[in-house]
């Protein structure tokens, strides 16, 4: 016994300790991870040692193996025992690890409360010490809940190193149990004037966080800190009370006031540069918030620094060769430019100069700066040094933030700064030359939006995007990454719906028609397809004016040799388009062969007009009886976000007041400031035309669209040229607009002056123009008219008319009988049924039960996670039935996957009529995740019967069978042998009694119905495989004897191998 | 707050980390990799402040780094930090280590990382700025140190003995990857 302790001590002398481990990886670069895990091994016997120091330098190398990313925690339990160690170096070792790898679902972490306990009060200040650390980083509420106490207690320790580390903890304890905060904040107070700087600084920190999250509890503090803040000369501790001013100053507006002295005299005595910022960051930032506007100025009167010279303060910062100072020069301009934009304004060189910036970090903090400077003066001349910098630039992800920014700096507030839409439209264009970007769809919502809204720049839009489509080709190059393809979308779209302008739509329409196109995406294939035939509507409407009827008919049968590459398309939206408008332009041509003009009622087909929709439209809507808009849904959350963080104690003179009887009076007033922010939300949200009279006023200087001063351009210009960027010119173009404007408008006030004989008007000759003296060229849509309720798009699509089957054959066959076609029935039973909702609903629906369904589930082998069902429809009533929609109930496993943008319990339309005896298949897709359980999803198929035109509702169950999931996969005998010897698979068997087949068609049965292939048979023996939609294995090795089959099955997947066999089983016990 | 604090060299191999909010062992992996890749790329004379990755935080938060030779010290903090304190605690904590280890270098933090942190935790705790002076720091590190000693250590006499054979046949470590210009600009030390 003896000799074998000394033995094991000996052994335990070659342990390695931290540095040998370090070492031996160093040197074991090739196999790191190989010689890591037989350290593992090592450090798992180790641990076993009853020798603390042993366990000690495990637990340090486990630490080390931690931040390599290895999990650790299984060592959980051992690592409390090290903490445990009497000892100071293996408590110290336990606490790192802990401090490491221990988090709130550790369960040990229960253990430790005594022993914390007892090292928080060791005499050993360093014992102590340690504890605490280690707690400050694994304290879950249970730990702050029974240690709150002790902890309180060492705040008034002897030890100042104690002292402020307990203060410190204490935040960690308020954020994990919130009571502890009211018992615990008059000493945390106390700790603000503690002799040791350390200790104060720790109390200034921990009062700062707690202001963050809800500073109002701590304006009563202002006074103490502001002693603090003049006595202090710690630095830390003085950005920190800054900051916490920062907070409390639009709290409480006075307190800015007493704050100027000490705030300048640190600026002017101070130096250290991080103070120096805080300081200016302070002064006009915080205090300059919302609230208190006019103080801002007095302040900054006061200080003899009108915020253009703290800008100018800043503007030095920025100037400074120091990137960061740069860097936090342009974040603190952008907080002033919230209150100050026009002081910002003025340096915008100095913004635009920091876009040249190699420093990616400066260049995005002037792009956001940028935003907010542009004016309807400036846009044009920044968007161009915009434009240069996105040539320039060289890494997408910051192409791709310019591309953004130069979208949303045009667009915002709903496109006020532009004047020259023309030239946003060639920006776009530019735009779109782009490689590689991914904001494709932002530029084609830009597009359409400004082509639907600004009417007056629809000719050129158009005459653009025919161009784009016309050279759709140089964009071939990127169009397969989804990125810019998207832009014809809009491209196509425009051109059909204002097809009018169009210079040339045959032209167009060849481009629209060409093979290429049939490389798109499908949805817009889709628009190339049904916009082809708006353009068709408009060319055969020129063409049929001309004498020679032949140029029509040519364009028909172009459309019609095109077509059909749509109709074949694997996109069911660009089939069915194509196919519908196939069928149409066939019967066009047989009018025109036949002589008969066509061009009217073809454009009749596209006829209207696309109207926005009114802001007062919703007013039309009568609200229903008994909905009060205005009243509270649920109780109002209470005025503090977290009751929990305030020390009532505290503040308890002033919480009545507050409380109960002010509510209703400050739920009214909540509510119009509510209402007023939303409504300036909408002024600014370019979808919610006129919404306040407030984003109206812009406009109202010309009122109809009419009174546009639409300006003439000068065509000489080459507006069509491809591929050369143009927006340039526009500059240009503004230039000389807003000269003549100027000039125009000096010209009338004389004439007024000369008139009236007042020199009122003074101050607009003179001096820069104002911003509201620059009109736009183009005026958004802001239809000032009343306007329809609703968007009315009146598009008849032909509809075919069956109402020749008017004969009435009211009454229906009652088809009892459980469904089963005959031609797909079998397979259905067993790849699962169409359950009737049981017997209860039955009569209801039996009488209307016209349909019969029959499906078929498959998985998709290129997607483990869907499942596309095939539903065989048969009507076999006398009725027509149409308007079918198929819905399901989604689980959390399996979802319908229903078309972008429809909700989650929409039904899907089945794309065809079924008359009377006619069967048709549809298919659905279902997203599954887990696969390997069965599954019943209930769903309901709603349908119209042409004759009574009622509504009709047909319940079913699909029932997703986990041999659906399975995929026939041949497999070949020594690679099915590896898979069985590979050990992954879990076994199970199954016998089945009586089954009384020949052994071929028993196997047959197995490959037919539940998706198996053989792999190998030998005499009554038989071995087959296959494959789960997510790649399960699964082997099946079927032995015969005398009736009796035994089943031994291999699966990495142990549930969905027992539910494949209870399905085989059944279907054996049915036959 | 500082949400975490990572010490990786010039290759992204991690030389410590300490993470004041949960993140499990191949999250944590996955961040240091992320932020070895967007401060790695950016050149030494450009600001050392970085919008936050994605995986870590989000937009309140900041990265604020130094790099030394081989070695970027990472800070992870929110805005409640002030940028240019962060940057001189950094400063701070390099020269409380340069001070403990005695002209430190990458191999001394590769070796020691559990002494690294002994001094980190001095310095940052769960997330706050516990203390900037260098002279309080290095005096408590040092007083910790002697106990350890008193001790007897961590691995005891004979175990040492044991691992000075096992470093005989080791090739020669270089130790000539200093820090070096510690001095880097810093706008202000003298009154912490």
């Amino acid at each position: 016994m003896a000799l074998k302790i000394v033995k094991g001590s000996i052994d335990r002398m070659f342990d390695k300790n931290l540095q040998d481990l370090v070492r031996g990886i160093r040197n074991h670069k090739e196999d790191e991870a190989k010689y890591i895990s037989t350290c593992i091994d090592e450090i798992k016997q180790e641990l076993k040692q009853d020798n603390i120091a042993v366990k000690a330098n495990a637990v340090c190398k486990l630490t080390y193996l931690q931040m390599l990313g290895y999990d650790v925690s299984w060592a959980a339990f051992n690592i409390v025992e090290v903490m445990s160690s009497s000892k100071f170096t293996y408590k110290r070792i336990g606490y790192l690890a802990a401090s490491q790898c221990f988090h709130e679902s550790t369960d040990v972490i229960m253990l430790t409360t005594n022993q914390i306990r007892k090292d928080l009060s060791s005499p050993n200040q360093y014992d102590t010490g340690v504890a605490l650390t280690g707690l400050s980083c694994f304290v879950t509420p249970d730990l702050a809940r029974d240690l709150a106490n002790d902890i309180m207690t060492l705040m008034s320790h002897t030890k100042p190193y104690i002292r402020k580390k307990a203060v410190l903890i204490m935040y960690k304890v308020f954020l994990k149990y919130p009571e502890s905060l009211r018992p615990a904040f008059p000493r945390l107070k106390e700790k603000l004037e503690d002799p040791d700087p350390g200790v104060q600084s720790a109390a200034v920190n921990v009062i700062c966080e707690l202001a963050r999250r809800n500073p109002k509890n701590y304006l009563s503090l202002a006074p103490l800190f502001f002693k603090l803040m003049t006595s202090s000369t710690n630095n830390w501790v003085l950005i920190k009370i800054i900051k916490l001013f920062g907070a409390l100053t639009p709290l409480e507006p006075r307190l800015g006031k007493k704050l100027i002295e000490p705030l300048t005299n640190l600026i002017h005595s101070t130096s250290a540069m991080s103070l120096l910022y805080e300081c200016v960051n302070t002064v006009y930032i915080d205090v300059n918030t919302p609230p208190l506007p006019s103080l801002s100025l007095s302040l900054c009167l006061y200080l003899s620094l009108p915020p253009q010279l703290c800008v100018q303060k800043l503007r030095i910062l920025i100037e400074d060769s120091d990137q960061n100072l740069k860097y936090l020069g342009l974040l603190a301009m952008s907080k002033i430019l919230k209150t100050h934009p026009k002081s910002v304004q003025s340096h915008k060189d100095l913004i635009l100069q920091c876009l040249d910036d190699k420093d990616e970090s400066i260049r995005l903090r002037a792009l956001d700066l940028l935003y907010g400077m542009v004016s309807k003066k400036n846009l044009m001349e920044i968007v161009k040094k915009l434009m240069l910098h996105v040539d320039k630039a060289e890494g997408t992800t910051y192409r791709d933030e310019l591309l953004t920014k130069i979208i949303d700096i045009c667009s915002q507030s709903n496109y006020q700064y532009i004047t020259n839409f023309e030239w946003y439209i060639s920006i776009l264009v530019e735009l779109t030359r782009l490689e590689g970007t991914r904001h494709g769809h932002l530029i084609a919502s830009q597009m359409l939006d400004v082509a639907i809204r600004v009417k007056a720049i629809r000719g050129f839009a158009v005459a653009q995007m025919a161009t784009l489509l016309d050279n759709a080709h140089l964009l071939t190059g990127n169009m397969q990454r989804m990125g810019i393809c998207e832009v014809l979308y809009a491209a196509a779209w425009i051109c059909g719906e204002f097809s009018e302008h169009l210079e040339n739509p045959m032209q167009t329409l060849e481009a629209m028609l060409r093979p290429k196109v049939a490389t798109l995406p499908g949805h817009i294939q889709a628009v190339y397809v049904q916009n082809a035939a708006k353009l068709f509507a408009t060319v055969l409407k020129s063409q049929e004016g001309n004498t020679d009827s032949t140029a029509a008919q040519e364009t028909s049968q172009l459309m019609i040799d095109r077509l059909p590459l749509f109709v074949q398309s694997a996109n069911l939206e660009v089939q069915e388009r194509a196919s519908c408008i196939l069928q149409l332009v066939k019967y066009i041509q047989k009018l025109q062969q036949k002589d008969v003009e066509v061009a009217e009622e073809v454009s009749a087909l596209f006829a209207g007009e696309l109207n926005p929709v009114a802001p007062k439209a919703q007013k039309k809507v009568p609200v229903p009886e008994g909905l009060d808009l205005d009243s509270w849904i649920n109780e109002p959350p209470s005025e503090s976000e977290s009751e929990d963080e305030q020390p009532k104690a505290i503040f308890a003179k002033e919480e009545p007041k507050h409380s109960r009887p002010r509510r209703e009076e400050v739920d009214e007033k909540e509510l119009a400031k509510r209402r007023e922010a939303r409504k300036q939300e909408q002024a600014n949200n370019p979808f919610y035309i006129k919404a306040s009279p407030s984003s109206q006023k812009v406009y109202q200087e010309a009122p109809g669209v009419e009174h546009i001063p639409v300006v003439q351009i000068d065509l000489s210009v080459p507006l069509k040229v491809p591929g050369l960027p143009m927006s340039d010119q526009y500059v240009k173009l503004e230039e000389e607009r807003r000269q003549k404007e100027r000039a125009e408008k000096k010209k009338k006030e004389k004439k007024k002056r000369k008139e009236k004989r007042s020199g009122r008007g003074k101050k607009h000759d003179s001096g820069p123009e104002s911003e509201e003296d620059i009109t736009p060229a183009h005026q958004v849509d802001i239809v000032t008219e009343e306007m329809p309720e609703k968007s009315s798009k009146h598009k008849k699509k032909k509809q075919k008319k069956e109402k020749e089957e008017k004969e009435k054959k009211k009454k229906k066959k009652h088809h009892h009988h459980h469904h089963h076609s005959d031609g797909g029935g079998e397979e259905a039973v067993q790849n699962g049924t169409v359950e009737e909702e049981e017997p209860l609903p039955v009569s209801v629906f039996f009488c209307f039960l016209p349909l019969t369904k029959v499906y078929d589930i498959q998985g998709n082998l290129q997607d483990g996670s869907q499942v596309v069902v095939s539903v065989i429809f048969e009507n076999k009533c006398d009725s027509f039935l149409k308007s079918m929609e198929f819905n399901v109930l989604d689980s959390l496993n399996s979802k319908l996957q229903r078309p972008e943008g429809s909700g989650p319990h929409d039904g899907l339309t089945v794309p065809f009529q079924l008359p009377p005896g006619v069967s048709n298949e549809a298919r659905f897709v279902f997203t599954v995740q887990s696969i390997i359980m069965p599954q019943k999803l209930k769903g309901t198929l709603t349908f119209i019967v042409k004759d009574s035109s009622t509504h009709e509702k047909l319940d079913f169950k699909l029932h997703f069978t986990c041999t659906s999931y399975l995929i026939t996969t041949p497999c070949y005998s020594d690679a099915f042998a590896k898979l069985l010897e590979s050990g992954d698979l879990k076994c199970s068997s199954v016998r089945l009694e009586g089954v009384n087949m020949p052994f071929h068609h028993l196997l047959a049965r197995i490959c037919f119905h539940h998706h198996f292939s053989v792999v190998e048979r030998i005499d009554s023996c038989a071995s087959m495989y296959s494959r789960s939609i997510q790649g399960h294995h699964v082997c099946l090795l079927v032995k015969v004897s005398a009736q009796t089959v035994s089943i031994d099955a291999k699966c990495d997947e142990p549930t969905l191998l027992g539910n494949v066999l209870d399905e085989i089983k059944q279907t054996f016990s049915q036959c | 707050m500082i949400k975490a604090i990572l010490i990786f060299n010039n290759h992204g191999k991690p030389r410590l980390i300490r993470f004041y909010q949960y993140f499990a062992e191949d999250m944590q992996q996955q961040i240091i990799r992320e932020t070895f890749h967007l401060v790695s790329k950016r050149d030494d004379n450009v600001c050392n402040f970085l919008e936050g990755g994605s995986l870590i935080g989000g937009s309140d938060y900041k990265l604020i780094y130094r790099h030394y030779a081989t070695l970027y010290f990472v800070f992870c903090v929110d805005s409640s930090e002030s940028e240019l304190g962060i940057l001189d605690l950094i400063q701070v904590f390099v020269e409380t280590l340069d001070k403990c280890f005695e002209n430190v270098c990458e191999l001394d933090l590769i070796f020691h990382m559990d002494k690294v942190h002994y001094i980190l935790q001095e310095v940052v705790m769960g997330g706050m700025v516990l203390e900037t002076n260098m002279n309080e720091i290095t005096t408590q590190v040092d007083v910790q140190n002697r106990m350890e000693k008193s001790e007897g250590g961590l691995s005891a006499a004979p175990a040492r003995a044991v691992s000075a054979v096992k470093n005989m046949n080791l090739p020669e470590i270089p130790r000539n990857i200093n820090i070096g210009d510690i001095n880097i600009k810093v706008p202000s030390l003298s009154p912490f």
